[in-house]
C-alpha cells in the first residue's frame, strides 16, 4: 500500500466530514438550549433540494446561501411550534423529515432538478495529491473551535447553557428563554443548511431524492458521542466521516471486490451504533433538553 | 403584553375544554391539505383540480374505497407499532426497517412448499417474529446500554435496507425476472375481497391486530403498566413496575406490528404478489405511519379510522397523479405538514392565539408609523408575530 491511497483516504474522509460536523455543531448549540431537534435530517434534504435549485439561478454561492436560509427558515419554525406553542420536539422533528421527503420528491418529479453543470458548482481547492476539496471542508475545520470558544468562554454562550440546565433560573435571572431557544435553534439550523447545501452543490454536485442518506441522524449519534462539546463533535465527525469514506474506497478495491456491497454500504451505521452504544454513559446532557418551558 | 395574555388564557382554555381531540385531528388534516394546495399553486398545478382527483378518486365509488382500505392495510399496522411505544413512553422510528424484515421473511417461506392455510399462517407467523427480533436489538441496546432508540432505530432502518436490497437481488430475485423477488405463491396469497382491486383479507387481519393491541394495552395489568411507565416513569418505578420489562414489552408488540404490516402487504398485492429491487411500495410505509398514529391519537380504534384516512389520501393520490398530473408525493407534503401541526398540544387554542396575534401586530405597527421606535429584528414578539402572520396568509390562501 503506498502514501497516494492514504491521501485519497485522508480527503474522502474530510469531504464526508463535512455535513456531520457542521449539522452537529448546530445541533450542541440548540440542545444546549434545551431543544432537541430530530428533524435535522429532514433540514439535510430540504436545503440540499433548495441548494440546487439556488446553483442553478445563481451559482454556488447563492445555492450555499439558499440552503442556509433554507434551514433556519425550517428551524425557526420548529422553534416557534416548540417554544412558543409548548410543542412536542419529537413530533415537530418527525413533522419535518416527513414534510421534507415528500416536498423534496414532489419538487423533483415536478421540476426534474438534477445535476448541475460544472460552472453552477463549487470550485475545489486543489491538492498536491491531485484531488479537489471542497472549501468548505476549511469552514468545518474551524467552526468547531469558534462553537467551543462561544459556548465555553462567552456571556451569550453561559446564557444558552443556562437556559437548557435550569429554565426558571434563568428566567428569574431576566433571561427570555424563548428568545434564546429561538435563536440558539435557527442558528443551528443555518449551519445544517449550509451542510445540506454543501452535500448537493459542493460534494456530490448533483440531487436525488434520498441524498440525505440519514447524515442527520448520523449527526445526532456525532452529538451524543461529543457530550455537546464541539471539538469533540469535529472528532465523531471525521470517525463516521472516515467509516462512511471507507465503504467508498473499499467498493473500488480489486483485492475487496467479493464483499457485496449492499454490506459495504451497511458499515457507516453499524459503526455509529456501536461508538453510540460505547460513548453512552460517560455523556450528561442538560436537564431541560427537549422539555418545552412552561412559566407558573 | 404577556400580562394579558396571561389573564385571557385560562377563560379561554374553559371554553375549549368541551372539545373533543377529534376535532383537533380534523384540523390538522385541514391544516395539511391547505399548505398541499399553496405547494401545488407555487408548482403552478391545479390545486382544487388535484383535490377533487383525490377526494373522488379515493372515496368517490366503491372500488376507489375499497383501494382505499388495501392501502390503509400496512398503514394502520405500522401505525400501531409508533403508537404502542409512544404509550410506553419512546418513539420507535424503526418500522420502517421491522417492515421490510417481515415482508422479506415472508417471502423466504415460499422457498419451501406449504399446503394452503398453513402457508398462509406460516407467513404471518414467521413475519411478526422476525419483525419482533429485529426490533429487540435496539430496544436491548437503550435497556442494557441506554442508547436513544430514536438514533438505535434509525440505524436499524438503514442497516435492514441494505439486508433487504441484497436479499432481494442475490438470494430471493425471481429467476426469471430478477428485478423482482419470487411470487408468494397461490397457497400463501390472502384472498382478495373485490376484483380489480387491491383489497384482501390483510384489512381485517390489521383490523383484528388492531382490536388485540387495544386488549392487551387497555384491559390487561401488563398494558396498565406499559401506559403507567409512558405517563409518568418516575411513579411507575416507585409502584413496582419494571420498566425495562414495559420497554421490551412494547418494542416487541410494535416489531410484530410492522412484520405484519409487511406480510400482510406482499401476501394481499396482486398481481405480482412480490417484492421488487429497490423496494419502492415499501419505502416510507413506516415513516407514514407515524402520521397515522398521531392523528389516531396513538390510540388502536383512533387508528383504524385515521389509517382509512391516510390510505384514502395514497389511493386518491394515484388519481391525482392521473388526472390532474399532480406528483403522487404530494400526499406525503400533506403528512408532513398534519405531523407538524398534531405536535402542538390543544391545537385549537391556535386560532384565537394567531388572531390575537395578528390584531396585536396591526395594533402595534399602526401608531408606530408615527412614533418610529425601534424594534429590533430579534424581538422576540415581533418575530412571533411574523410567524403568526405567515401562517394567517396560508390560511386564507
Amino acid at each position: 500500500m503506498n502514501l497516494s491511497y492514504f491521501w485519497m483516504i485522508l480527503i474522502l474522509s474530510l469531504q464526508a466530514m463535512v455535513p456531520l460536523v457542521l449539522t452537529a455543531v448546530g445541533e450542541i448549540i440548540g440542545e444546549t438550549a434545551g431543544l432537541f431537534n430530530i428533524g435535522l435530517e429532514g433540514i439535510l434534504l430540504m436545503s440540499a433540494f433548495t441548494g440546487v435549485m439556488g446553483a442553478q439561478l445563481g451559482g454556488p454561492w447563492v445555492g450555499l446561501l439558499t440552503g442556509m436560509l433554507t434551514g433556519g427558515a425550517i428551524s425557526f419554525i420548529f422553534s416557534v411550534i416548540t417554544t412558543r406553542f409548548k410543542g412536542s420536539q419529537m413530533i415537530a422533528g418527525i413533522g419535518i423529515n416527513l414534510f421534507a421527503i415528500g416536498f423534496v420528491a414532489f419538487g423533483m418529479a415536478a421540476r426534474g432538478v438534477s445535476s448541475l453543470p460544472q460552472g453552477k458548482r463549487l470550485f475545489a481547492i486543489q491538492t498536491p495529491v491531485g484531488m479537489g476539496i471542497s472549501p468548505i471542508v476549511i469552514v468545518a475545520l474551524v467552526v468547531p473551535f469558534i462553537a467551543y470558544y462561544f459556548l465555553k468562554r462567552t456571556r451569550a454562550g453561559l446564557m444558552l447553557k443556562a437556559v437548557g440546565e435550569n429554565p426558571e433560573a434563568a428566567d428569574v435571572a431576566g433571561i427570555d428563554v424563548l428568545r434564546v431557544r429561538l435563536l440558539a435553534t435557527t442558528f443551528g439550523g443555518i449551519l445544517a443548511g449550509l451542510a445540506g447545501a454543501y452535500i448537493s452543490v459542493s460534494w456530490v454536485g448533483s440531487m436525488t431524492k434520498d441524498i440525505s442518506q440519514g447524515r442527520g441522524f448520523i449527526a445526532l449519534a456525532t452529538v451524543v458521542f461529543s457530550g455537546l462539546n464541539p471539538l469533540l463533535a469535529l472528532v465523531g465527525g471525521f470517525i463516521f466521516g472516515f467509516f462512511e469514506s471507507l465503504a467508498v474506497w473499499i467498493r473500488n478495491m480489486p483485492a475487496l471486490k467479493g464483499i457485496p456491497t449492499q454490506f459495504i454500504a451497511m458499515a457507516p451505521y453499524v459503526v455509529t451504533l456501536l461508538v453510540v452504544a460505547g460513548a453512552i454513559g460517560r455523556v450528561r446532557f442538560p436537564k431541560a433538553l427537549g422539555e418545552p418551558y412552561k412559566r407558573e | 403584553m404577556r400580562h394579558r395574555r396571561a389573564q385571557t388564557a385560562p377563560a379561554r382554555r374553559r371554553t375549549l375544554t368541551g372539545l373533543s381531540p377529534v376535532l383537533e385531528s380534523a384540523l390538522a388534516g385541514l391544516l395539511g391539505l391547505l399548505v398541499g394546495v399553496v405547494v401545488m399553486a407555487i408548482y403552478g398545478y391545479n390545486p382544487w383540480a388535484a383535490i377533487v382527483a383525490l377526494f373522488s378518486g379515493a372515496y368517490g365509488n366503491a372500488a376507489g374505497f375499497a383501494n382505499a382500505l388495501a392501502k390503509a392495510t400496512p398503514l394502520l399496522l405500522t401505525a400501531l407499532t409508533f403508537a404502542i411505544c409512544v404509550r410506553a413512553g419512546m418513539f420507535n422510528i424503526g418500522a420502517e426497517g421491522q417492515l421490510f424484515m417481515g415482508t422479506l421473511a415472508a417471502v423466504a417461506v415460499s422457498l419451501v412448499t406449504l399446503p394452503p392455510g398453513i402457508g398462509q399462517i406460516a407467513r404471518l407467523v414467521l413475519a411478526m417474529v422476525v419483525g419482533a427480533l429485529w426490533s429487540l436489538v435496539p430496544a436491548l441496546l437503550k435497556v442494557t446500554r441506554g442508547v436513544s432508540e430514536v438514533i438505535s432505530t434509525i440505524m436499524f432502518n438503514w442497516i435492514a435496507r441494505w439486508l433487504a436490497l441484497y436479499l432481494v437481488l442475490n438470494i430471493l430475485f425471481d429467476p426469471l425476472r430478477a428485478e423482482k423477488t419470487i411470487s408468494i405463491p397461490m397457497s400463501g396469497r390472502l384472498p382478495l375481497l373485490m376484483g380489480k382491486t387491491t383489497l384482501s383479507v390483510g384489512f381485517f387481519v390489521a383490523i383484528a391486530f388492531a382490536l388485540v393491541v387495544y386488549f392487551v394495552v387497555w384491559h390487561t395489568v401488563v398494558g396498565y403498566e406499559i401506559r403507567a411507565a409512558g405517563l409518568n416513569p418516575t411513579a411507575a418505578k416507585y409502584g413496582g413496575i419494571n420498566s425495562r420489562r414495559t420497554m421490551l414489552l412494547s418494542f416487541t408488540l410494535g416489531g410484530m406490528a410492522a412484520g405484519l404490516a409487511g406480510a400482510c402487504y406482499v401476501m394481499g398485492t396482486p398481481p405480482t404478489y412480490s417484492v421488487f429491487a429497490g423496494l419502492p411500495e415499501l419505502t416510507n410505509l413506516g415513516f407514514d405511519g407515524m402520521a397515522v398514529a398521531m392523528v389516531g391519537r396513538n390510540h388502536p380504534i383512533g387508528i383504524i379510522f385515521s389509517a382509512i384516512f391516510f390510505g384514502g389520501l395514497n389511493a386518491g393520490g394515484r388519481a391525482m397523479q392521473l388526472r390532474a398530473g399532480v406528483p403522487l408525493d404530494m400526499v406525503r407534503v400533506v403528512n408532513g405538514t398534519i405531523v407538524l401541526a398534531m405536535a402542538i398540544p390543544e391545537l385549537i387554542r391556535i386560532l384565537p392565539m394567531v388572531k390575537s396575534g395578528v390584531r396585536r401586530m396591526i395594533s402595534s405597527v399602526r401608531p408606530r408609523r408615527g412614533a418610529d421606535s425601534g424594534d429590533t429584528p430579534g424581538d422576540p414578539d415581533s418575530s412571533t408575530s411574523r410567524g403568526d402572520a405567515t401562517q394567517e396568509k396560508e390560511r386564507g390562501a
